[in-house]
């Protein structure tokens, strides 16, 4: 049975550990996000569009692997909101879709072949955050 | 005195200056790292959502390594020390992490958070003592202006990595001084590098580097020391080449009087001295 949007919100909530209705909707996320200007939503809109249950369009784009997981949002959060944890909550549920893997083992060689000094922990991070 | 040591899979590979650097440099000073036997890849990024036990193992099979020597965990590579530190915390404060974990491991004796990581910088600060390092320095690096790039991991989130000041941290700065240089402090030193995004959009990591590389300069940074291979690939593949980037070892190392990192490296057969790779 497919799950109504409420029941994706309330998991995005569950497996994010974030208490979205404790923003105060300050902004500061969004300010410090280092990938600010690649996301098509921000930091302060993942939390909000959450605490509201509207999951389905954050779930859809495809902007938010640009999310960097640098956690400067979660650091600078002064309600303890961690609104990285919910970007990274939606982007594991858009993987785990089917068809929803952003990076696939045969893009490995060409990706070295084009730059050898590519190091290992990058390739294990982009195969960790673009798949499942 | 004898600790655990966590390398890392990039630590074997394209880090390879990190790491020998590293030992090469602590041997001198009498610590004695053990390389943890068989470990396994952390994973490299700390799984961020709470029902992924099964990518927390390999980090659990690390720590609890190092809980039955009896040792503190010493790692190197930033983005290990964060799995690490943040799976063993999950470990010690997660009864549904914890409880998943061991039934999966099934070790002998459960696992719940007891080891203690630590950053090789924190290593030489509070067991080795940087008072001590300075002392121990027989080539300073006097007059280099090195500004010290910490990146996102080893800072963030500062309550559980618990690693230094997150915004105004003075780690890498005091360990510069210690060496007998002269830190150079610039903002930008804890913003992202643009990480494993760069695979996806080399454009949004090199706007990342350029504006924490023209900050360093600004401020008056010469050169900058990083601990983490990506943010290394990351700063010197984003930017023209005018500004060094070396790894925190390769400093201590030409300090110690060890030698040159730099000058070392020769071809040998067609492969490079330093890294064993073909050039």
């Amino acid at each position: 049975m497919q799950m109504s949007e409420k029941d994706v919100a309330a998991l995005v909530k569950e497996i994010s550990g974030s208490d979205v209705k404790k923003c105060m909707k300050c902004g500061k996320c969004s300010a410090t996000c280092p990938a600010y200007g690649e996301m098509r939503f921000h930091p302060h809109q993942f939390v909000s569009m959450v605490a509201r249950g509207r999951v389905e369009e954050l779930l859809k784009d495809p902007t938010v692997t640009r999310c960097l997981s640098c956690f400067a949002c979660v650091e600078r959060c002064p309600r303890g909101v961690e609104p990285a944890n919910v970007v990274a909550a939606i982007r594991v549920l858009a993987e785990r879709e089917q068809e929803g893997s952003n990076i696939s083992p045969a893009d490995v060689p060409k990706l070295v072949a084009g730059d050898p000094e590519i190091p290992q922990q990058a390739l294990v991070s982009a195969f960790r955050k673009y798949r499942k | 005195m004898n600790y655990s040591y966590y390398p890392g899979c990039t630590l074997k590979t394209k880090a390879q200056d990190l790491d020998r650097y590293g030992r090469e440099s602590a041997q001198a000073l009498g610590i004695v790292l053990e390389e943890i036997e068989d470990w396994q890849c952390c994973g490299a990024v700390y799984p961020m959502v709470r029902d992924e036990i099964a990518t927390k193992l390999s980090a659990v099979r690390t720590l609890m390594a190092a809980r039955d020597k009896g040792q503190k965990l010493v790692t190197l590579c930033s983005a290990c020390h964060n799995v690490l530190t943040r799976v063993n915390n999950d470990m010690r404060t997660d009864e549904y992490i914890r409880s998943r974990a061991n039934s999966y491991i099934a070790p002998a004796v459960p696992y719940a958070g007891e080891t203690q990581v630590i950053h090789y910088l924190q290593l030489l600060r509070d067991e080795y003592g940087f008072d001590n390092l300075a002392k121990a320095v027989k080539k300073p690096l006097k007059g280099r202006r090195i500004g010290a790039y910490y990146g996102c991991l080893l800072l963030r989130p500062s309550k559980v990595m618990a690693f230094d000041d997150p915004e105004n941290p003075r780690i890498i700065e005091d360990f510069v001084r210690a060496l007998g240089a002269t830190p150079v402090v610039y903002g930008m030193r804890n913003e992202c590098c643009g990480a494993y995004v760069t695979l996806k959009d080399e454009a949004q990591a090199r706007g990342n580097v350029d504006r924490i590389i023209r900050n360093a300069r600004i401020q008056g940074a010469e050169e900058l020391i990083t601990a983490c291979p990506l943010c290394m690939y990351n700063l010197k593949k984003h930017q023209d080449g005018s500004m060094p980037v070396r790894y925190i070892t390769e400093l201590l190392y030409e300090a110690l009087g060890l030698g040159s990192a730099d000058a070392e490296v020769a071809v040998v057969d067609g492969a490079c001295s330093a890294c064993g790779r073909a050039k």
